[in-house]
Order: structure tokens, then sequence, then C-alpha cells
């Protein structure tokens, strides 16, 4: 019953196979599959919130023996969020993506990259888990290269040989489990390793785990493939990307170093080092950029850096603040990269030195983009702030002053580069541009596709608001979720059952 | 047994990670297929060697009464073959595609991505 939003995004990828040179059907189908699997998940969501964590084993094998699935807060949580950006770029993309791409089945492998999403995020098994990376990678290998511009397939070469290296390395940390522990489950896993009298040899795990989410969430020193690939593909893949694929690596730390690893101290200093450094770059890269897509590419860096920081303090605050600030930046990250699609199709061009006039010309649109752009640099009362808070009162917790710096750092880098943005593409009077014969702009589009392109930003744009006014919910929200994180009895309780743990 | 698999596995490591700091994006992939093969191999290793033992409970038992081998990591590996085989695959296809458009096989040339566009 849990598995049922993965299997409705297989069925629904699959039915849009069918479909394969009707591009209109498609648009229409994928619309609304994506509104349907948004419903299944509120629906799994709100059962969950009622009932507590809730657990399928596949093939009815007991626990430690089958592949378990399990649906807790965290999990469900993330798999809600992950439907409304989905929905979000299905709708955004049937306005702007272009016909040669529909062609080759872009809507099909949107909704496979989900489903691999959304079982990354209800799997209970530590292999599974990597099963479901691959099929999260291999469909954005498809997204990324899809329409073969010279760009795409040099930023493509970049992102897919890290994304192996990376999968190379999750599979020796799992071989290392393995011969550790004899288990899977990542409920018996971290039970058998909490026994386990060899720390150094789970601590060397513990760092493997570390470098391979790293490279799939881009923190400091490996992030250099990130800014040099997300940028060339088109806005709704970027969108996705942005929003879904780092936060995945974020999402599975979260899991492993919660569950698996608890609190390890010597991976906890590491990861406040590599937050600082991440915080530091990703602001700084972004400073030096004219690109708008290659600007919030390093943002992305710099934000993870913020999530990581969370982590690495690991306390109930830290933790809580860090889920926010995902939950947070999954819906901006999304919304971000929409809206420098929605400039491309207006000005063809993301270069920020030759945009501008957007206020004059569009004041509506431009005050509408302003949500998610205030909201990312954290201005009281939007969204980024009270996460920050957060991360901050914690920091302040466990007395990790220079962590503090950073964090504040990386918060006031953030809003010096938004405001060059501001400055730059809305206020500074813009300069006719020569118009390109192949593209096809904003103002020529069909009032239809103006309003698909819009109105998924307007969406995103309306939950920003929400997580900014009705904080006190989210709040509520990740405070649950920090204790069922640090507190992990509860879930391994639930996933093998009372009567396996005496055996 | 033992020994000369974890020569291997280290042999393959090595030579997959000389491959990938090597400029050419063929040898680069080589590389990558190396290194897959080493940590298929190494969880082979690390699920435990056993000679002449079969994975299956002997007639009128209920466990198993003796050493057995461990079928889990030869179901892990098979998994990890052929998702690796498909990654590999796309990975060759798209460096075959990325040649023909750029006509250079050196990594350091491939730095559009870094221009100001």
């Amino acid at each position: 019953m849990i598995v049922l939003p993965i299997i409705f995004q297989f069925v629904a990828g699959t039915i849009l196979l069918f479909f394969w040179r009707k591009t209109t059907v498609q648009k229409f189908l994928s619309i609304l599959f994506s509104i349907i699997g948004l419903g299944i998940s509120i629906w799994l969501f709100l059962l969950v919130w009622e009932n507590g964590i809730m657990i399928t084993q596949s093939g009815d094998w007991k626990a430690p023996f089958g592949i378990s699935f399990v649906a807790d807060t965290f999990g469900v949580t993330m798999v809600l969020v992950s439907s409304i950006s989905g929905l979000a770029v299905s709708i955004f993309s049937a306005g702007s993506m272009r016909k040669e791409r529909l062609e080759f089945g872009f809507f099909p492998i949107l909704h496979f990259l989900i489903m691999g999403l959304q079982g990354a995020f209800l799997t209970g098994d530590i292999f599974n888990l990597y099963v479901w990376f691959e099929v999260v990678i291999i469909s954005s290998f498809v997204l990324l290269t899809l329409g073969g511009k010279k760009q795409q397939l040099e930023g493509a070469l970049k992102y897919v040989s890290l994304n192996l290296l990376a999968s190379s390395l999750f599979l020796i940390g799992i071989g290392f489990i393995y011969g550790l522990t004899g288990s899977l489950n990542m409920a018996d896993v971290a039970i058998k390793l909490d026994n386990l009298q060899n720390r150094g040899l789970v601590s060397v795990t513990s760092g493997i785990f570390l470098v391979a989410f790293g490279i799939k969430s881009a923190i400091f020193p490996m992030y250099f493939w990130l800014p040099a690939s997300y940028h060339t593909p088109p806005p709704a893949v970027s969108a996705i990307f942005a929003g879904l694929l780092t936060k995945l690596g974020i999402y599975a730390m979260l899991r492993t170093f919660t569950l698996m690893f608890g609190g390890d101290e010597f991976m906890g200093d590491i990861m406040v080092i590599l937050a600082a450094l991440t915080i530091l770059s990703g602001g700084l890269g972004a400073l030096l950029q004219q690109n708008m897509g290659k600007i919030f590419g390093y943002l992305i860096v710099c934000h993870i850096g913020f999530l990581i920081a969370g982590l690495g303090m690991y306390t109930e605050l830290a933790i809580m603040g860090t889920v926010f600030y995902l939950i947070h930046d999954i819906i901006v990250k999304t919304n971000l990269f929409m809206v420098s699609g929605l400039i491309l199709k207006i000005n063809g061009t993301q270069d920020i030195r030759e945009l501008g006039g957007m206020y004059k010309n569009f004041p509506i649109i431009s005050l509408l983009m302003a949500i998610p752009l205030f909201s990312l640099v954290g201005i009281p009362p939007l969204s980024g702030f009270w996460a920050k808070i957060f991360l901050i009162q914690a920091g302040l917790q466990t007395q990790d002053y220079i962590l503090i710096g950073f964090i504040v750092l990386g918060s006031f880098l953030t809003l010096w580069v938004i405001a060059r943005l501001w400055s730059e593409v809305f206020w500074k009077n813009g300069i006719d541009l020569p118009k390109k014969a192949s593209g096809l702009y904003f103002s020529q589009m069909s009032k239809t596709d103006q309003w698909l392109m819009v109105f998924p930003i307007v969406l995103l744009s309306a939950i920003s608001l929400y997580i900014g006014f009705g904080a006190e919910n989210i709040i509520i929200l990740s405070q649950r979720i920090s204790t069922e994180l640090m507190d992990p009895s509860g879930y391994i309780e639930a996933v093998l059952g009372l009567k396996t743990m005496t055996p | 047994m033992e020994i000369l698999l974890i020569i291997i596995i280290g042999l393959l490591h090595a030579g997959g990670l000389y491959m990938l700091l090597r400029r050419s994006m063929f040898k680069m992939i080589i590389g990558l297929i190396l290194l897959g093969n080493g940590a298929n191999l190494l969880i082979f290793l690390l699920g435990r060697l056993v000679k002449g033992h079969p994975p299956v409970i002997e007639d009128g038992m209920k466990v198993f009464a003796d050493i057995y081998a461990d079928p889990v990591p030869q179901a892990l590996v098979l998994t990890a073959i052929v998702i690796g085989f498909g990654l590999q695959s796309f990975a060759i296809i798209l460096i075959k595609r990325v040649y023909n458009v750029l006509h250079t096989d050196d990594l350091d040339e491939l730095n559009s991505t870094d221009e100001e566009i």
C-alpha cells in the first residue's frame, strides 16, 4: 500500500510511452497524472501523520530478509514535496518545452525520474536505495542529454562520469556494510552496527558514504560538476534537477547518518568544516558569474552547505532546521529555475549584463518573481528566514561560532547575489536585444502556453509564502521529523517488529 | 582464494583510478568500468567466500547445520552488474556523441561549459 505512489508513477510513465509522437495527448496526460500523483502523496502523508510509521514487506518476507518499504514522516514529507515540484515542472514543461524534445519521450522519463525519487524516499533497504539511485540517475542522464546540443553533451559527460564514480563508491560502501553486519535492512544494520566493537571500521564506512552522497549532493570538494552541467539543459529540466536531485543525496545522508551511523562525532566535525567551505565556495562562485543559470547553480551549492551544517551539528534543533530548510529549498530552487526559464523565454538570453527593464515591461510577473528570489535570501517573514534562525540557534547551543559566522556570511552572499540580479535584470534600463530567428519568444506563444508557464511559478510561490507565513505548521512537522530521526528506536521497532528484537 | 581476490580487487581499483586520472575520455570510461567491476568483486569477497557448501538446507533439516554459502552477495553482484552495464553502455554512447560533435578526445578541451555565454 505504501508503494502506491511508486507504482502509480511507473504506470503513468508506461502509459505515456504509448503516446510516443502525440505530444498534445502527452502534455494533457502528464499533468493529469501529476495531479493524481499529488493526491496520492497527500493521502499517504495524512495516513502516516495519523497512524505513525507504516511498513510494507515486499513478498511478505519478514523484515531483515525481504525488502522493506518504510513510510515514516520524513519519507512521506519528501514524497509530498517531490510530487508538488513534479507537478509544477510537468505544467511548466508542457508550456515551454520544444516539440523536438517532447517527441523523444520527455514526459515518460520525467515520470520515471519521479518514480525513482519516491522509491528512494520510501525504501528501508540500503541496497534498494542504491537501485533507486540508479533509476534516478539514468533518467536524469536522458533528460540532461535530450536535444543533444554541444554544450549539453559536454555538461552531460561531466555529470555522467562523476555520478558513475559516486555509484561505484556507494556500492563499495554497501559491500562494507554487508561485510560488517551481514544485513542490508537499514534498521537491522543500525542495531548490528551499534553493537560492533571496531568503531574505526564503522567510521571508515561512513566516510565512504559521505563521499558517495557528497558527490551526488555537490558538497565542497566534489561540487564542480554541478555548475558545469545544470545550466545546459532546458530550464524545466534544470528545475527538477535543482529541486530534487541534489536533495536526494541530502536525504540519503540524513537517513544513513541518523539511523545507521548515529552521532559519529568525528564525521560530524568533518561535516561542519565541509559545510562552511561549501557555503563559502558556492556563495563566492555565484558572485562571479554573469549567466543566470550558472548563478543559480552556484547558489544550489551554497545552500547545500546549510543543510550539511545542520547534519554536522547533530542536535535535535539542528536537524529540525535542516529538515525545514530542505522543504523550503526544494520548492524555492525548483521555482528559481522556472523563473530563469521564463526570463529566457521573454528576452532570449540569460546573461544578466544584456538583460534589463523587466520591471518596466512586466511589472506583475516581476513582483511574482520577487517571491522566490527573496524567499531564497530569507528576508523575514518569507520562508528561508525561519530555517536559518533554527540553524543559528542550534549553532549557539553547540557553540560552533565559526560555523554561525559562515552561515551568516552565506546569507549575506546570497543577498548580495540576488540584489545584484534584481538591479541588473529588473531595474536597469533594458536594451533592445536582436531577436533570434530560430527561438520562440514569450510574446509569440499562444495564450494557453503563456499561462502554462506562469501558473507553476504562481503555485510554488504560493507554497513558499505558506511556508513563510504558516511557519508554525511546518515547524511542528519538522519537529516531529527530527524527533523521529534523532531517536530511531521507533523506526527500528516498526520495521523489525518487536518479536524479532529478541531472537 | 581470498588473497587472490584481494589482489585482483586492488589491481582493478588501482588501474581504474589510474585510468580516471588520464586526459582521454575513452580511458576515463574504461577506468570507470574497472572501478565498477572492482566494487562488484569487493561485495563478493566481503560476503565471505565458502568453498563446497551449497546455500541449500539439507533434507529433513529446519536450519543450516553446517557452514553455508551466502546467496545474498551473489544476488547483489548480479543486480549491480546489470545496472552497471546499462549505465556504462549509456556512457559509451554519450562519449561517442561527444566525440562526433566536438572532434576531440582530450578532456582538457571540454571547457565550453565554463566559458561565459
